[in-house]
Order: C-alpha cells, then sequence, then structure tokens
C-alpha cells in the first residue's frame, strides 16, 4: 500500500474479537482490520471447540455415534439427529414408516422454532434490544418441554433412532402441539410489534451486511441468508424428505439480502413452521414408529450423501460404508461453518458496530462450526 | 431385496470376468491408480434390473469406461480372496487402524452374503454425453448408487470438471469438498466435491484418487467456498491444494504434528508436545 503519509493518515488498526467476546455466539475471535470505524477486512479463527466429531464417528457403531450429532448443532439438535439417521437410513436402503416420518416432521419443525428463537433473542440482544431475548427464551421453553415429555432430554435429544424413533408420542402429544401452535402464532405478531418496524432495529439493520444471491451462491451460502437474497430454494421443496411434498407451505424469500431481511425471512419461518406442525399433527397416522432394522446394522459397502434444510442451511452427511458395524467415514458438511465463511465478504466496509449485528444475521452455532 | 440381489451380484462379475481379463492385465499400470482406491465402490452388478444386459450396455457404448471396468472388475475379484484368508495381517491394514480388533471381526464373517463391492449402475443422460464428449478418457467412470450420480476423474482434470460444470452445466453451488483415506491402496487419498444445480435440482459428486503428496488444484478460484472447505482437507488429511491462497490448518493449531483424520491416526492420538508445551498438562486425554 503505498499511500501517501500526510497528517491526516491514520494507521490500519487490528482488533481482536474474541473468542471469549459475548456477541460472537460461543468461542469465535474475529481479527478485525479497521480504518477508524471502518471494517478493511476480516479473519476468523475457528476451532476451539473442535472435538473430532468425524473421527469419532469412524470408531462407534451406527447407532453409538447417534447421540454425538446432537452436539454439533446443540440448539437444533433435532435437525441433526434427523439428517444422521436420513444418511444412514438411505446406505441401508432402511424403509421408515410414515407415522415415524410425520412425528420426525413436527419434532424437526419445532426445533426449527426453538433455534429461531434463539438466534432473534440473542441477535436483538447484540444490537440492543434486550426485551426479545426474555420472550424468545419464555417461547422456547415450551418447545423444550414438549421435548422433555416426549423423550426426556430438553436440548440433546437424541429423540431419532436409525429406522424410525424410539418412543412413541405420549398421550397429549397432539394437543400439545396444538396449544402451542396457537399460542406461538400470537407470539410472533408481538416480536414483530416489538422490532420490524422498530426505528432502531430497522436502523441497525437495513442496508447491514448484504450478500446477494451471486455471493450466496459462490460462498455456498444456504438456509434463510440465501433466501433473503431472493433465491427460492429450500430443500424441503427442491428435494423433499420425510413426507415434507404432502404439506402445504411456502418458502419466505427477500430481495435485498441484508440483515433486516434475513430477519424477515426467520420470521416468516416461524409461521411457515407453524404451519407445517399444524398439518402434521392433524394428519398424523396411526402405525408403527420404527423400519425393520437389525441391531447389529451393516449397510452394505456404498456411500450415500443426504442433506437436510436444517435452521441455518443445507446440512449433509456424507457417509461411507465399507460394510462393517462402524462408518468408514462419516463427513457432516455443516451449515454453520460454510455460512460463516461470507463474513468477510459481508463485512467489508461496514462499520465496527455492524460486526456485531452481521455475526449474529448468520446465525452461527460454534459447536457446529469446529465439530 | 438383499436376497434379490445377492445372485445377480455374485453371477455377474462371474460372468464379465473372462471378458476383463485382458484389458485388465494390459492396462494395469495405466489404470491401478483408479482401482485400488475405489476400493468400496467397484463397478459391479445391477441391484434389482436384469442382470446380464446392464453391464453389456455400457462396456458397447463407451470404450473409455469398458476398459476401466474390467480392471474395477478385477479388483473386486481379488477382494474376497484376499478378504477371506488372511483374515488377521489383511485387515488391520485394510481397515481403520483406531480399532482394528472391532472392525475385522464385524466384517470377516458374511463376505459370501453381503457383497464386496459397492453395488453401482452406470449413470447416463444427457450430462454424462456432455462430460464424456469434453472429457473422454479422462472420467473412468459415470456411476449411480442408491440414485446419487458420481463419477471418477483423473486427479489433473477434476478442477477443470467443475470449472466445466459450473459455466457450462450451472453446477454453480460447491455443496462440500472433503476426503476419504484409504491406506493400503497405492493412492491412498479419494477426494470427493460435491456440487449442486440450483437451476437442474440436481446434486452430483466428482472424485479423483490422490496418492501421498499429489496435489490436487484448488477449486477455490472457481468455487469461493472452496476456501475453508479445502483447508480443513488439509488439515485433517495433510492433502495440499495446489493454488490455494492461504494453505493452512483451519481447526487444529497452526503447530499441530500429523493429520487425525488419516487412518493410521490413532484416536487416543494427539501432538504430544504441542499439548505439554501450550496447555502445560501432560496429556490431553
Amino acid at each position: 500500500m503505498a499511500t501517501q503519509s500526510t497528517f491526516l493518515d491514520t494507521n490500519e488498526l487490528v482488533l481482536n474479537m474474541g473468542p471469549q467476546h459475548p456477541s460472537t455466539h460461543g468461542v469465535l475471535r474475529v481479527i478485525l482490520r479497521l480504518d477508524g470505524e471502518k471494517v478493511l477486512g476480516t479473519e476468523c479463527v475457528i476451532g476451539y471447540l473442535h472435538r473430532g466429531v468425524e473421527k469419532i464417528a469412524e470408531n462407534r457403531t451406527y447407532q453409538q455415534f447417534a447421540p454425538y450429532v446432537d452436539r454439533m448443532d446443540y440448539v437444533a439438535a433435532v435437525s441433526n439427529g434427523l439428517g444422521y439417521c436420513m444418511a444412514v437410513e438411505a446406505l441401508g436402503g432402511v424403509e421408515i414408516p410414515e407415522r415415524a416420518q410425520c412425528v420426525r416432521v413436527i419434532l424437526t419443525e419445532l426445533n426449527r422454532i426453538a433455534s429461531h428463537l434463539l438466534w432473534l433473542g440473542t441477535h436483538a440482544l447484540d444490537i440492543g434490544a434486550m426485551t426479545p431475548v426474555f420472550y424468545c427464551f419464555r417461547e422456547r421453553e415450551e418447545v423444550l418441554k414438549i421435548f422433555e415429555k416426549y423423550c426426556g432430554a430438553r436440548l440433546t435429544t437424541h429423540s431419532f433412532r436409525i429406522g424410525g424413533l424410539q418412543y412413541e408420542t405420549y398421550d397429549t402429544f397432539e394437543k400439545d402441539c396444538h396449544t402451542f401452535c396457537d399460542w406461538f402464532e400470537k407470539k410472533v405478531d408481538e416480536y414483530e410489534e416489538l422490532l420490524t418496524t422498530n426505528r432502531i432495529w430497522v436502523g441497525r439493520t437495513k442496508g447491514v451486511g448484504i450478500l446477494n444471491a451471486e455471493a450466496c451462491k459462490a460462498y455456498g451460502v444456504t438456509g434463510p441468508v440465501l433466501r433473503a437474497a431472493g433465491v427460492e430454494w429450500d430443500l424441503r421443496k427442491a428435494q423433499p424428505y420425510c413426507g415434507y411434498e404432502k404439506y402445504d407451505f411456502d418458502i419466505p424469500t427477500c430481495q435485498n439480502g441484508d440483515t433486516y431481511d434475513r430477519y424477515i425471512v426467520r420470521m416468516q419461518e416461524f409461521r411457515q413452521s407453524v404451519r407445517i406442525i399444524r398439518q402434521a399433527v392433524d394428519s398424523l397416522p396411526e402405525g408403527p414408529i420404527k423400519g425393520k432394522v437389525s441391531k447389529v446394522y451393516k449397510p452394505p459397502i456404498g456411500e450415500a450423501y443426504v442433506s437436510i434444510e436444517a435452521p441455518k442451511g443445507e446440512l449433509g452427511y456424507y457417509v461411507v460404508s465399507d460394510g462393517s458395524t462402524q462408518p468408514y467415514r462419516l463427513r457432516v458438511r455443516p451449515p454453520s461453518l460454510v455460512n460463516l465463511q461470507a463474513l468477510d465478504e459481508m463485512c467489508r466496509g461496514a462499520l465496527v458496530a455492524d460486526v456485531v449485528a452481521i455475526i449474529g444475521t448468520i446465525d452461527i452455532v460454534l459447536g457446529e462450526v469446529d465439530r | 431385496m438383499d436376497e434379490e440381489k445377492k445372485p445377480e451380484g455374485q453371477s455377474a462379475p462371474e460372468a464379465k470376468q473372462p471378458k476383463g481379463e485382458s484389458p485388465a492385465q494390459s492396462v494395469e499400470g495405466a489404470s491401478a491408480e483408479v482401482v485400488p482406491a475405489s476400493e468400496p465402490k467397484p463397478t459391479e452388478a445391477v441391484p434389482a434390473a436384469p442382470a446380464p444386459e446392464k453391464p453389456a450396455e455400457p462396456a458397447a457404448a463407451s470404450p473409455s469406461p469398458a476398459t476401466e471396468k474390467p480392471t474395477v472388475e478385477k479388483s473386486a475379484a481379488d477382494k474376497p480372496a484376499a478378504t477371506d484368508k488372511p483374515a488377521a495381517a489383511e485387515q488391520p491394514a485394510a481397515a481403520a487402524k483406531p480399532a482394528p480388533e472391532a472392525k475385522p471381526a464385524a466384517k470377516k464373517p458374511p463376505p459370501k452374503k453381503v457383497p464386496t463391492v459397492m453395488e453401482v449402475e452406470p449413470w447416463e443422460g444427457p450430462l454424462v454425453d456432455s462430460l464424456k464428449a469434453r472429457f473422454g478418457d479422462e472420467i473412468m467412470e459415470f456411476s449411480t448408487y442408491r440414485g446419487q450420480d458420481f463419477l471418477v476423474a483423473d486427479l489433473p482434470v477434476a478442477i477443470p470438471i467443475l470449472e466445466f460444470l459450473k459455466l457450462e452445466e450451472d453446477f454453480d453451488y460447491l455443496v462440500d469438498v472433503t476426503a476419504v483415506d484409504y491406506p493400503k491402496n497405492e493412492k491412498r487419498f479419494e477426494v470427493i466435491w460435491i456440487l449442486y444445480s440450483f437451476a437442474k435440482n440436481l446434486r452430483i459428486r466428482v472424485k479423483a484418487t490422490a496418492g501421498e503428496g499429489e496435489k490436487p488444484g484448488t477449486a477455490a478460484n472457481i468455487h469461493k467456498t472452496a476456501d475453508w472447505l479445502e483447508r480443513e482437507v488439509f488439515d485433517m488429511y495433510g492433502i495440499e491444494f495446489e493454488g490455494h491462497p492461504n494453505m493452512t490448518r483451519i481447526l487444529l493449531p497452526d503447530e499441530w504434528q500429523g493429520y487425525p483424520l488419516r487412518k493410521d491416526y490413532s484416536i487416543v492420538q494427539q501432538d504430544e508436545d504441542w499439548v505439554r508445551e501450550n496447555l502445560q498438562i501432560e496429556s490431553g486425554q
């Protein structure tokens, strides 16, 4: 950089953010290059939570490994479990009974709501809105109660098994889901009242961290971030799984690809999830909850890549089997890691205070970034 | 379903073998690199469809896969023999180092019952035709397994293929880059690129094998997302991507020694010096 030095020159400032910073949502370290208030570039340092999940997978049987996936994206453990089970089932050609599929959809959508609630609360808190976080945690609690009643766990639920479900639903499951949906829809209205037209909120989010559709595709960014950029793409529609084709729902999109649009998209997804849950609960068929899977599960030699629409984007599992009881290789394609990579692009030229908003809007979970 | 498959699966390779034998030997040097790496995937029979016709088709239709197929069969034929006899000796080398006691035991007994290779079907269609027209022999295999399409190519053309797929065929989303380690193969690594096309709603995999020290080209100039994904492959396997802007570790500390996802890296292994120096403890276990 051959800049002419004058007395007006400011030196480039390198600022270290994290790994212990409340707004990095975990142990993420971001090195910021600043020119005054302006961000010239960022570099992420990740790996603080690396636990070698993929290595562990090679040393566990397929069933033994299932609980581990819950510990990657721990706020959307059900989605992780669903992706993993589907990949392993695809490998072995296991058929899943209708009822199990339906319950899977209900729990996954509930989990999407819980995940988005956590995102909304913390994201708003980062930007300075104190109230939503308490509301969001209150509502999230109700989802977690349903999980707890269903399988005894609240966060790392391990609710699915290879071949279907471990547990039958409890007696008032349908009623609880309906009660939650009715109650929750009004709460979404409340959040929107608090934020959608709030001048401070709009001021802090509109035009911040823009990532257009081209850039999204180049960076492999998926999920609400991609949809906020105007790409109507959702794996539940594009390549339906678990019977999602039976449910009537829309893919919310926006056009500008900024932080505000991503907020709008996720708010709409709350409502779409509620729609799906209602339909699924109403159409919950009777029948078995587990397909025919031998206790010693040995998929034939082969490989499969299966991905689902997790709350954060495309969550993929690439599993290679050598015909034994353990995966020969298990690769997780984490949406958080891939989406986080676009942080630099989104932050360039932004103000330093917006970095916090941008990290929040990507919606990352470091447990999944680092695995 | 399994019961139906088995008889065909076994008869087919036998039927094909004679035809395969001679080309297999003659091209062995050339295509040997492909064969070992394809340990779990060699082309074999067709699951439920009429077995005799299908294998014949690709062989007749395309000369290049034809030369490749027999060699694959050869490895397929070799394998049962190898896997049957020296159970203890062969297996630790074959399967994971970490838990060799568990794996061979689980793997050994049913070699006759369970197919010993990946039962792929040929993958055909306009996309395959245009790739064949452009790359010819450099793509050795077009297959489908469980409804998922993949191709196996020479390592040097992997990046041109990605570029071609992006520019000509709309595969504009690189989903993932990853690798698998087969230490007993001559070229131990298999590098996998997973691609998706928004326009076509199609997902395919591009695979290539890389030996120790061989450097695949970087895809970061075509798909920006490859940057971190390739760094992770480097971090875990030690595969360097030629031309990558920042080929450093991403999850592990920069000074860490060893590549954890290699099969010869034990699950309890760690860089003890690093742990002692940086964490001031004797062991991270």
